[in-house]
């Protein structure tokens, strides 16, 4: 860490939410290898995207206002943007997963 | 656009956020940029939303945060327990009687946002929903979930 | 008290390469095109963190650009090969 010493009462839950955070983008990611069917598997990212995602932005943004001594507020952009885009990625590869199933191009799933 | 210029209010937010500066070329450059682009992007998509009911808005945010921290944890513990048993997962029909496309635009983020539930389809003509579940337990209390707790606050707000 | 936040950076460093190498892994063993392209987005999203993750620890403001910019392309790109599965082309006519 370089710059000043950050008060207890930015530090500790900046860091409670970065734990909180990598661990929900690990569990997710987690889920995406061992579930054995891509239906059950497009589920498990979601955790990382929305809540993971939002804590780490959370952390990010106490302790850049702490550093600069002033509210900085723009990973507020990151998090909207994030939580806007990344339903309509999973929306499109489940839209795509259905037609691909259907048409009998491949078989999704059942295999691990 | 519509009576209250909220596409032009958000793209001007957007930018005094990035520029980190209330200065006064950031507002005037930004609202120049703002009311260029809502022109611009009014013949792309000329259906306009009117969201009403700050308040319902809000507890609707709160009730979708509420769940997505709950889900997450469910779904957590679906995948540290999958070593024992793979879930069951499954699709689901909901029947819904919310009309508005940017209600039915909102419904689909936040059923996809939410872990566990993802939006695969909805059938325009007799208007059901298509879900795919993570976790196939319960399907009457899904049902109830989406109905009662998504559907009646946006079609309060959007309709 | 930086010691405790120094520490949890390089804890949730550690838990976003891991997920990274998950997502790696089933890139590489796929079966199906749409895990592929889920992975991927995986994959993203945590590189994603894992450089505000620097910002933090390294207490410089640059790498939120950056961070931007991977979130932006990154979705511009998924969303692009989940049209082209869907429909075969990206763009329609």
């Amino acid at each position: 860490m370089s710059g000043a010493e950050l008060s207890p009462w930015i530090a500790l839950p900046a860091a409670a939410l970065l734990i909180a955070g990598g661990l929900l983008s690990l569990v997710g990611a987690l889920g995406l290898l061992r579930f054995n069917h891509f239906f059950a598997r497009i589920h498990a990212p979601t955790m990382g995207n929305t809540l993971g995602a939002g804590c780490v932005l959370i952390a990010s943004m106490l302790t850049s206002s702490a550093v600069a001594g002033r509210p900085v507020i723009h990973e507020l952009l990151i998090t909207v943007f994030l939580l806007l885009t990344s339903p309509v990625t999973t929306m499109l590869l489940m839209r795509a997963a259905v037609f691909r199933s259907e048409s009998g191009r491949d078989q999704p799933g059942d295999t691990p | 656009m519509s009576r209250r210029p909220l596409l032009e209010g958000l793209l001007l937010a957007m930018w005094l956020i990035v520029n980190e500066s209330l200065a006064l070329h950031h507002w005037l450059l930004g609202t120049a940029f703002a009311l260029g682009i809502a022109a611009l992007v009014r013949a792309l998509r000329p259906q306009i939303a009117h969201p009403r009911r700050l308040g319902v808005a809000l507890r609707l945010s709160w009730h979708v945060l509420c769940d997505v921290v709950r889900s997450n944890l469910a779904v957590g513990r679906i995948i540290l327990g999958t070593l024992r048993q793979q879930p069951k997962i499954g699709f689901l029909q909901i029947p819904l009687e919310m009309r508005d496309p940017h209600g039915l635009a909102m419904l689909a983020v936040i059923i996809t946002a939410t872990p566990g539930t993802v939006w695969a389809g909805h059938d325009p003509a007799d208007n059901v929903l298509t879900l795919h579940v993570l976790d196939l337990q319960d399907e009457a209390a899904w049902l109830q979930t989406i109905k009662q707790r998504y559907e009646r606050p946006l079609m309060e707000i959007f309709e | 008290m930086n010691a405790v936040l120094d520490w949890a950076v390089h804890f949730a460093l550690a838990c976003f390469a891991a997920a990274m190498l998950c997502a790696l892994l089933r890139l590489l063993r796929g079966p199906s095109a749409q895990d592929r392209i889920l992975a991927l987005d995986t994959l993203y999203i945590n590189g994603m963190l894992s450089i505000l993750m620097l910002g933090i620890g390294l207490g410089s403001a640059i790498y939120f650009d950056i961070a931007l910019l991977v979130a932006l392309f990154g979705f511009v790109g998924s969303a692009a090969m989940a049209k082209f599965l869907l429909r075969g082309e990206v763009i329609e006519p």
